[in-house]
């Protein structure tokens, strides 16, 4: 009984601010402008597939390099002397210190045509490189913005692997590498998991960094859905429509995902 | 009252095998704080030795630089002659049963146990057939297919028996395997490991702090304490003919007093002189002289034998133990028979039954039982945790 009151403020909190904009959410999406119920928003919503396509599959990009630089990061700090941990994560976290705005301006000024990196490449009598208003500025600034995210849950996981765990493998005969292939990599895979979650949720949802590194050219969900609520194509019902369907996207991935996690266990098989 | 396995005759863990692993002028120090000490071994094959030791006594760390996890600040390895000492652990043929399992939480059962073959690449069928063999020889049978969190204590331990033995070692090191067993259980295992020894024929290196688990299972005991061995031998050597303070104090219960050789075959202490069958002393050497508490009848005051009042008696199952105070020294004596605190009562020693050592560092430090109380009896149960930095 004590623990469900000390519970009560953040049940409250939990209703006030996310129950209820869901229905909220739910509620827009299935009505017209004067209150009438309509399945017109979600109909249309199809109409820009190919945006959410892109935004998966920039999410999705920016979630495996994410991935791919992270983890040699995460097992390098997760391996070393306890002051040096401290140190090093201290160096992951610093950037997010910063605002997110001014971060994502200060690669604005980095990539432009006649930016920083350009300047200094005509410097060098090397031609100009035409970086920002791409994806990949885009995938550049959501790497850089998330990386955090992914090397922190993988470093909690990888550090508190039993030292013992790693000395039996040895023992029975594994080399460096297959104790790694064997044992660190599959029993790491929680820690994967959420920091897949943590970047690619964002990700895919980010509107800011679409926008201010991408142009007007690489549109993203998150950049539509703010159109439809603040922007010129003002039509809260689209928005929350869109923002629904998004929803209901990201649960099937994440649905995908725990279902492998879980498969993982159960089967005791080997993935490698 | 540990119980001594009779099974054993003395000096027969002389006469099989050749040394399998040497450990040779062995030092090493963390921190600049030294573990082991010249530490000198040989480990004959197929032999069953268990180091045994307080918190501390570098017996872990022993065990696992012959595992390869710790590298000697001096001194070498040898394996069946060879130096292994820069031989990583996948390398060697030893394997370890760690002392809190530790299995892949990953891996159900038979992934466990058939870890070792699939890192050397063995063949579907070799594996399958080992796999079951090994489980049968540890009474696991069924359980392939179980996760290893939904065991108990005891169903993990076997299953890391199983998993070493799997590699068809030469060596088993096992690091306290039975620390966090309950008794009953402990005392189960213990059999069940012997039998397994015995059934195999592998060498085992045992580590423990247990002394009664020392003395049933092991042919060869080494005693360590501050990372110096105190003494090798047979369990019955060691309980017998304890080489100092500390051994005689550590296995079983001991009253030590200090003493004087008189003459070969006579001594001295306790204010009387006492006949004994031990020679070659200078003369009037000083010594301590140990007897343990079963090997003291009580018998009725009288002029020509040591008188004392009891202070104390536990009823402990199988015999009574009996504190009496003889002119200020308290003596331990466990009697079948019991004694009412306050009366005077005679003791009475055989000459075999006094015990001569000659003095060393501990004398002075351990036999007398004027502070003895049950709580300050109690075996260190906890698992050894300060000795690996």
């Amino acid at each position: 009984m004590k623990s469900k009151a000390a519970s009560a403020p953040y049940l409250v909190w939990m209703v006030l601010f996310i129950v209820v904009p869901v229905l909220l959410v739910a509620y827009f999406a299935f009505t017209d402008s004067s209150g009438a119920f309509t399945l017109e928003n979600i109909a249309r919503v199809g109409q820009y597939s190919n945006v959410f396509l892109r935004s998966i599959w920039l999410g999705a990009l920016s979630t495996v390099i994410c991935l791919v630089l992270g983890y040699p990061v995460a097992y390098l700090i997760s391996k070393s002397s306890l002051k040096r941990q401290s140190v090093l994560l201290m160096l992951i976290m610093l950037p997010m210190w910063m605002n997110f705005l001014l971060r994502t301006y200060a690669w604005m000024t980095l990539l432009e045509d006649s930016g920083l990196i350009n300047s200094f490449l005509s410097l060098l009598g090397l031609p100009p490189f035409h970086m920002i208003n791409t994806q990949g500025a885009v995938v550049l600034g959501m790497v850089y913005d998330y990386i955090p995210f992914m090397v922190l849950p993988l470093y909690t996981v990888l550090s508190k692997i039993d030292r013992a765990v790693v000395e039996a493998a040895q023992d029975l005969g594994a080399n460096g590498r297959r104790v790694f292939l064997r044992v660190t990599f599959p029993l790491s895979m929680p820690g994967m998991i959420s920091g897949v979650t943590m970047v690619f949720v964002p990700s895919v949802s980010t509107f800011i960094i679409s926008k201010m590194l991408g142009g007007g050219a690489n549109l993203m969900i998150g950049d539509l859905i703010e159109m439809q609520f603040l922007g010129s194509a003002y039509n809260p019902n689209l928005g929350s429509a869109i923002s629904l369907v998004l929803m209901v996207l990201i649960l099937i991935c994440m649905g995908i995902m725990n279902e492998f996690d879980s498969g993982e266990n159960e089967g005791g098989g080997m993935m490698i | 009252m540990p119980a001594v396995s009779g099974r054993r005759l003395e000096g027969e863990r002389d006469v099989e095998g050749n040394p399998v692993i040497e450990l040779k002028h062995i030092s090493v120090a963390f921190d600049g704080e030294p573990i082991l000490q010249d530490l000198n071994l040989s480990i004959r094959d197929g032999e069953f030795v268990t180091l045994l030791g307080p918190s501390g006594c570098g017996k872990t760390t022993t065990l696992r630089i012959i595992g390869g996890f710790v590298n000697p600040d001096a001194g070498d390895i040898l394996f069946n002659g060879k130096r292994i000492n820069d031989l990583p652990p996948y390398k060697r043929g030893v394997n370890t049963i760690f002392q809190k399992y530790a299995l892949f939480p990953h891996l159900n059962v038979f992934e466990n146990v058939a870890f070792g073959m699939r890192v050397q690449k063995k063949s579907e069928k070799e594996i399958r057939k080992t796999v079951k063999e090994m489980l049968e020889m540890v009474s696991l049978s069924g359980y392939e297919r179980r996760s290893v969190h939904r065991l108990s204590g005891g169903q993990q331990q076997r299953v890391a028996i199983a998993r070493a033995l799997a590699n068809n070692p030469k060596v088993l090191l096992l690091d306290e395997p039975l620390g966090a067993l309950d008794l009953k259980l402990r005392k189960d295992m213990q059999v069940e490991l012997k039998r397994i020894q015995q059934a195999t024929g592998i060498t085992f290196v045992f580590v423990t702090h247990d002394q009664e688990e020392a003395l049933s299972m092991s042919d060869t005991v080494v005693v360590m304490d501050k990372g110096v061995i105190q003494q090798i031998g047979s369990p019955q050597d060691i309980y017998n003919e304890p080489r100092n303070a500390f051994v005689a104090d550590f296995i079983g219960e001991s009253n030590i007093l200090d003493g004087i050789m008189v003459d070969d075959f006579l001594c001295e202490f306790a204010g009387r002189r006492f006949r004994c069958v031990d020679q070659g002393f200078a003369p009037r050497e000083s010594v301590d002289v140990v007897i343990r508490p079963e090997d003291i009848d009580v018998v009725s005051a009288a002029e020509d034998c040591l008188t004392g009042v009891v202070t104390q008696v536990t009823f402990k199952g199988v015999h009574y133990e009996i504190i009496v105070d003889v002119n200020g020294f308290k003596w331990m004596i466990q009697s079948t028979d019991c004694q009412r605190v306050g009366d005077t009562i005679g003791l009475r020693i055989q000459p075999d039954e006094i015990h001569i050592m000659k003095k060393s560092s501990y004398s002075g430090l351990f036999g007398d039982y004027s502070s003895f109380s049950d709580e300050m009896d109690e075996e260190p149960s906890a698992p050894e945790e300060a000795e690996e930095a």
